[in-house]
């Protein structure tokens, strides 16, 4: 099987898979190619095998995990401090991703809620994003069997956490609409990956420009099976629905004895 | 921007595939669904690669295009701008990505000693 392509350099050629193996650096006169080893392994494996692992472990505690995520500022804080004044804050867990301080931390552990922070500058990098060995890491210092769900806030980004399976049963997103209509089409990854999309901030509507129809169209081209929900953290419009679909999935996810939302 | 910490999950990978041996090209497939600069992952490459045994050593990015099969007519549409998902066949919307979201290291060119 060879394969054609093109360089940087301008150079052109085919590789194919054929080895070489020899044992030297005496060819004999013979241009022979590099020796190449077929690898074909994918760059997430460590990560979604820990990824399974996570889940395992949660499933093992009947903790149903949901991963939330967002560009900066959206409102995944403020969400989550209205969602735990509504629910049973002392059987549930956060995970709470920041790369640096433990202000959000601090709100949620306020709401009553179990906070095990993951600081990603702190040992980790300063990542943009939160992985499966991080998730695992913080599991290890919240007592599921005291628990009833995990909310992992994830890293705001709306790039990154996309691309990591962290281990839970269900990935949400908000998307405030101080953000603008167009950026389900320019982050499609998050939106995809998403199965509900909270727009939040829907009390500012009437002092913007912002075009909701516009927004759920765009969504909708991108991932039609999303379920979308309206809300204001600010003002508590749209937390039934929220609180109901969270309802839904935990009946839902026991049922199917979870299933990986990345799958 | 997640190119650093995949070239980290890379050397993990290449270190144990080469066993020891020396390395030159490690080939890899990124689809464009991936959110992955290919410069970026070239740059990052040679921070995460510096002062190891794979320094100079290069990436050879393959960039693998979006296509997605239409589930009503079986059509395959490229999808080469936003992802927006509808059969260049027959309009329809309910469509299955097959290729653009690998992110796969295929082989290793060995360095001649």
């Amino acid at each position: 099987m060879g394969r054609f392509h093109r360089h940087e350099d301008g150079t052109e050629h085919t590789h194919t898979d054929h080895e070489h193996p020899h044992d030297g650096g005496d060819h004999s006169g013979y241009a022979t190619g590099p020796e190449r080893i077929a690898v074909l392994e994918r760059i997430f494996d460590e990560n979604d095998r820990q990824a399974a692992r996570n889940r395992q472990r949660l499933d093992a505690a009947h903790v149903v995990a949901i991963n939330l995520m967002s560009s900066p500022g959206a409102g995944k804080t403020a969400i989550l401090e209205r969602t735990f004044a509504r629910l049973d804050a002392g059987r549930i867990g956060v995970i709470e991703g920041d790369i640096e301080t433990s202000i959000d931390a601090d709100r949620l552990a306020a709401a009553g809620a179990r906070v095990s922070l993951l600081n990603t500058a702190n040992g980790f990098g300063g990542e943009c994003h939160l992985d499966a060995p991080m998730v695992a890491n913080a599991l290890d210092r919240l007592d599921l069997d005291g628990l009833d769900m995990v909310f992992v806030e994830n890293v705001g980004n709306l790039v990154c956490p996309a691309e990591f399976d962290v281990g839970a049963h269900h990935s949400a997103m908000v998307a405030s609409v101080t953000e603008g209509e167009e950026k389900p089409l320019k982050y499609p990854v998050m939106f995809r990956a998403s199965e509900v999309v909270l727009v939040n901030k829907v009390d500012l509507l009437p002092y913007l420009d912002f075009d909701l129809a516009l927004f759920e169209r765009n969504l909708a081209q991108v991932n039609p099976a999303a379920t979308v929900i309206r809300l204001s953290a600010r003002t508590g419009e749209g937390l039934d629905a929220w609180l109901d679909w969270i309802r839904s999935r935990i009946t839902v996810t026991s049922e199917l004895n979870t299933r990986s939302t990345f799958a | 921007m997640h190119e650093l910490s995949l070239c980290m999950r890379i050397s993990g990978i290449v270190d144990r595939a080469a066993e020891g041996r020396p390395v030159a090209v490690v080939h890899l497939q990124v689809g464009q669904l991936r959110q992955v600069v290919p410069e970026t992952l070239r740059s990052c490459w040679r921070l995460v690669a510096e002062g190891t045994p794979l320094a100079g050593s290069v990436l050879d990015v393959e960039s693998v295009p979006v296509a997605a099969t239409c589930r009503d007519c079986g059509h395959v549409t490229t999808i080469e701008q936003a992802l927006i998902l509808v059969c260049a066949g027959c309009d329809g919307t309910a469509l299955d990505i097959t290729t653009g979201e690998e992110l796969l290291l295929t082989a290793l060119d060995l360095a001649e000693v």
